[in-house]
């Protein structure tokens, strides 16, 4: 494909930023909540979003190639294995009898 | 474009790591770890379109592979104390 055009290096740079911003909420995120299990929803959704926007301005920019292939099997896997980990990760924590944290108890 | 995206991917490990680093629970640290390796895969990615190397890309696959694995293993290790099949 051709060096990308003013339009699609823009493109790509405003996904870049979508998911550099996505990416620093989540982990601002997973330092301010009070709780485990209120951690969970940010390093599970918005890093995974993170990514993948990181990932869609990758491939925009590079256009149709052998290296977008490969960055789109890593999206993929990324949205399907993020999730995943995450949910396993807040069974374990669970049945190890880990408790939520209720305003005005305990800090957990 | 890449260094500032690059920039910002490495603060918001940084803040992850202070998470692994302060969590109270094991599994803080299991989530924080996970999130590093996520921040790592973005990372080998950028870095490849930074150099100009695709190869980085390969590399960026398997860690995400081995990753979400380690993440598991933690939880397995972590429930049953062994990691026999």
């Amino acid at each position: 494909m051709t060096e990308p055009g003013l339009l699609r290096t823009a493109a790509a740079a405003l996904l870049l930023a979508l998911g550099c911003l996505a990416m620093i909420s989540a982990s601002v995120g997973i330092l301010r909540f009070p709780d485990f299990y209120s951690r969970i929803h940010p390093a599970g959704k918005s890093d995974t979003l993170g990514i993948a926007f990181v990932l869609a301005g990758l491939m925009v920019w590079e256009g149709f190639t052998l290296v977008s292939l490969k960055l789109l099997i890593i999206l993929v896997f990324m949205l399907i294995a993020s999730p995943t980990a995450t949910h396993a990760l807040a069974k374990a924590a669970f049945l190890d009898g880990l408790k939520p944290w209720k305003r005005g108890g305990d800090g957990a | 474009m890449f260094e500032a995206a690059a920039l910002a991917v490495l603060l918001a490990a940084a803040m992850a790591l202070s998470r692994a680093l302060t969590g109270p629970s094991i599994y803080d640290r299991i989530l924080a770890v996970n999130v590093m390796g996520t921040k790592t895969v973005t990372l080998l990615a950028l870095i490849g379109f930074i150099y100009e190397r695709p190869h980085f890309l390969d590399i960026a696959i398997t860690y995400a592979l081995i990753n979400f694995i380690a993440t598991i293993a933690f939880l397995r290790y972590r429930e049953r104390g062994d990691l026999r099949i």
